[in-house]
């Protein structure tokens, strides 16, 4: 098992590795003097200069790729351009909301999700499946903005329980915090929810016809004890799979619907600073993505070790 | 007294009946035999007794166990299973939750008879012949012959009166069934206990088992004391099972030219194992240093266990697979295996084990035996029609069999169609890997009858890779064992059988089942 935790996170510091490598290199090639772009169309090219020799444009492109990567390790990502404010800092109070948003949503399309899988796969071609499974398409067809939008409609607008929309820091008040997420949340883990009942349910009727159900039953367990003590574990590995998935399109795509609910989350972050040309801030911001999305491809490979023993001894 | 009473049993799927008006009663003590072919409705008899048949089965008539019929209810049904019923199925491989050791899928099935204690699995274990260190294994770590007695550990957990075990031994290697048909008799002796063995193999039923029922078509054909059935059987169809068990040795002189057509010189294959330091490992020999030679027109079997190479052996051979070091020389090409050229490629070929996975079920028939004629350049589309037809002649099938898809076929027509597909390309060597034992007995015959006349008709050169000794004495002209990647014996089959030299031939041997006595 210690081998394959070793192997696994050796391949996730080479894969942030090559990611920062692409990202640096390709932002590298595209035209235009960030100096330049800094100082405005009139500026004099000794101040353009100037400004090149501070900020060691003129180094050779490895050595500032050296010195971004080792820039971050120490926190560093480097200002703005055209906020003048330490990225570390923007991202950091971006990623406040956006990572809570987008582990509530997942526990909740867990909690709704995988139940409502198992229950399905219990009664397959049974009304309870049926009536499931038509709930769970229509899940996945609903875009997440519309419902989003219904959702404040009902408990923001008309019943008042909750805010439409906005954000207030953690700090000030973490309760209105939590309320102000409690809504997008929903409106993100619907659709997930719909996906990995699915995935589940689907999973689990495979896993059902396999041979050490029969055994299971033959050992004196009904049908569904069978199916929860041996059946759910082995139908996990796709489930985590999707897990995974989701969680790094739920941090990268939250975009559209922080947009409905005026959350300052990450995807914002990073539309605005393409829009404005901010290469530091969409360099920096990207390397974070890169990084949350590999460490959760880290976690989902490294709970595939522990449900799975065959996975932890495969020579790979 | 009867344990088990079956009365007028009918089990039917969308109104076709599997099994139709079965009556059979198994007394107590009894070891039960039930023989029948693919589709004669033995399994879903097993099935029904211990209330594990589909959902979408339809059932009439009446089972009584211990003299009470077998509950309605789910979750009743399961309990009685667990505390009366052991049971032991086919695949060993599949049959086992890969996730728990198997400690733990022991003692759950202990636990759910209420008779757990820390000594039990160990008693358990121990009985079966596996030993303590074994508890902590996965599935995967065990061995096929491991596992099936990790299942018999499991279904002796509730010290049953009636285990039922469905092919036990059909997915072992002859020497590990040997071993565990033994351990199901011995076990069954000192616990009293019933058992109704299912098998379409008739030598296995004569040494287990004392009473014997024959099914043919969810029909009971015959039943009685085994001794009486297959000595005097009184049905045409017992007769021709019967029959099967015995496998005439080859007629007349095997007419081998001079000519190697094949020679393997110093060939091993070498996978490498696991570890972080994984140059550091020493890599595992799956063929260890093997030669040989085989003469144009001769039938070679490579005889072993599973596990000792000579699967890998054969993929290198046919090209599948490539030498780590040494090379092969086929007519003077000189190869180490996937570099093997296409025009060579199209002189070998390989008939596989398993008809029923061989075949893409997407493909017609056509599309799957004209693929090999890739092989050949230039071939025009009238050349290739007439290769088809000349293929599905020749293995006495119907031509226009070639517009179906595979799974309209029974298993006996496709291991002809996978030969059909072996012969397109005209080869002058083919490589048979276990050509028969996925098939049924009655047509295991006609198979191997198909295959002798293809050889002299055509000249055709054979590797046969099996582990059914009787088979390889019908159909060799020489005979190597392999174990562990080498080849340990060597010589014609008769002799070689008469007097083996080496531990395993021996061992193989031993492990044969007896014939049924005439």
């Amino acid at each position: 098992m210690t081998l394959y935790i070793l192997r696994r996170i050796f391949g996730f510091l080479v894969t942030l590795l090559i990611a920062a490598a692409v990202i640096f290199f390709l932002l590298d090639l595209l035209p235009g003097d960030p100096a330049r772009f800094i100082l405005g169309i009139n500026a004099t090219p000794e101040a353009v200069a100037a400004l090149r020799l501070q900020m060691g444009l003129d180094d050779p492109a490895i050595v500032r790729f050296g010195n971004w990567l080792f820039g971050m390790l120490r926190g560093d990502f480097g200002l703005s351009q055209t906020q003048k404010l330490p990225v570390a800092g923007l991202i950091a109070d971006r990623m406040a909301v956006t990572l809570p948003l987008t582990i509530f949503a997942m526990v909740i399309s867990v909690v709704i999700g995988l139940p409502l899988g198992i229950l399905a796969a219990r009664h397959r071609g049974k009304i309870i499946d049926t009536g499931l499974m038509i709930l769970a398409q229509t899940g996945v067809a609903i875009p997440n903005f519309w419902f989003g939008m219904l959702l404040t409609l009902l408990f923001a607008v008309t019943l008042r329980w909750l805010p439409p929309g906005g954000f207030t820091p953690w700090n000030e008040d973490a309760w209105a915090s939590l309320r102000g997420l409690v809504l997008p949340s929903l409106a993100l883990a619907l659709p997930q929810a719909a996906i990995l009942a699915r995935v589940m349910r689907t999973a689990l009727v495979d896993v059902s016809s396999q041979d050490f159900i029969r055994t299971a039953r033959a050992k004196g367990m009904t049908f569904g004890e069978a199916l929860w003590r041996h059946g759910v574990r082995n139908a996990l590995l796709p489930v985590l799979t999707i897990l995974g998935l989701q969680f790094a399109f739920l941090v990268a795509g939250t975009i559209i619907v922080e947009n409905v609910f005026y959350l300052p989350g990450l995807g914002k972050l990073i539309y605005t600073a393409i829009m404005e040309r901010d290469l530091v801030l969409v360099r920096s911001a990207t390397i974070i993505l890169v990084l949350v999305v590999s460490f959760t491809m880290l976690v989902v490979d490294l709970a595939y070790g522990f449900v799975d023993p065959r996975i932890r001894e495969r020579r790979a | 007294m009867s344990l088990v009473e079956i009365e007028k049993l009918t089990i039917s799927f969308g109104g076709k009946a599997a099994v139709s008006d079965l009556s059979l009663s198994i007394n107590k003590g009894d070891r039960f035999g039930v023989v029948g072919e693919s589709g004669s409705g033995k399994s879903l008899t097993a099935l029904a007794v211990t209330g594990l048949l589909p959902e979408n089965a339809e059932v009439s008539g009446a089972i009584r166990f211990d003299g009470a019929h077998l509950p309605q209810d789910e979750k009743a049904m399961a309990r009685l299973r667990g505390q009366r019923i052991g049971m032991v199925f086919q695949e060993p491989m599949t049959a086992l939750n890969p996730l728990l050791r198997v400690g733990d899928q022991i003692e759950e099935a202990l636990k759910l008879t209420g008779h757990e204690g820390d000594t039990a699995v160990a008693g358990l274990l121990t009985e079966v012949g596996l030993e303590a260190q074994h508890t902590d294994r996965f599935p995967h770590q065990l061995s096929g012959g491991q596992r099936q007695r990790v299942m018999i550990a499991m279904a002796l957990a509730s010290a049953p009166d009636l285990m039922i075990a469905d092919e036990p031994t059909s997915a072992l290697d002859v020497i590990t069934q040997r071993v565990v048909l033994d351990l199901i008799r011995e076990i069954c002796d000192r616990r009293q206990m019933t058992l109704i063995f299912i098998s379409h193999d008739m030598r296995a039923v004569a040494t287990l088992c004392d009473r014997i029922a024959v099914l043919r078509g969810g029909k009971l054909i015959e039943t009685g004391p085994v001794k009486e059935v297959l000595s005097r059987p009184a049905d045409a169809y017992t007769q021709k099972l019967v029959a099967a068990t015995r496998m005439a040795p080859r007629q007349g002189e095997p007419h081998v030219a001079e000519k190697t057509l094949l020679e393997v010189v110093h060939l091993t294959r070498a996978f490498p194992q696991g570890g972080f330091w994984r140059w550091r490992q020493k890599p595992l020999l799956a063929v260890n240093d093997v030669s040989l030679r085989v003469s144009a027109g001769e039938c070679l079997a490579l005889v072993g266990p599973s596990g000792c190479g000579k699967t890998t052996l054969a993929r290198m051979i046919v090209g599948l697979d490539s030498a780590t070091t040494g090379q092969m020389r086929f007519e003077g090409t000189a190869y180490r295996g996937s570099d093997l050229p296409p025009a060579r490629r199209a002189d070998l070929s390989l008939v596989f084990q398993d008809p029923f996975g061989s075949f893409n079920p997407r493909l017609s028939i056509t599309q799957s035996l004209g693929e090999p004629l890739r092989l050949i350049p230039d071939l025009d589309p009238l050349a290739r029609e007439e290769r088809l037809m000349e293929a599905i002649d020749s293995v006495g099938l119907d031509r226009a069999m070639l517009a179906r898809f595979p799974h309209e076929f029974s298993g006996g027509q496709r291991q002809r169609l996978a030969i059909a597909r072996a012969l397109v390309t005209r080869p002058s060597l083919v490589v048979l890997d276990e050509p028969v034992s996925a098939l049924d007995v009655s047509v295991r015959g006609d198979v191997l009858d198909l295959l002798v006349k293809l050889q002299n008709q055509l000249g055709l050169t054979y590797i046969i890779i099996s582990h059914d000794l009787d088979m390889v004495a019908a159909m060799a002209d020489r005979v190597l064992v392999m174990e562990a990647g080498k080849i340990v014996e060597e010589g014609k089959p008769d002799a070689l059988f008469a007097a083996p030299q080496h531990r395993l031939t021996k061992a193989l041997m031993e492990a044969r089942l007896p014939d049924i006595a005439a």
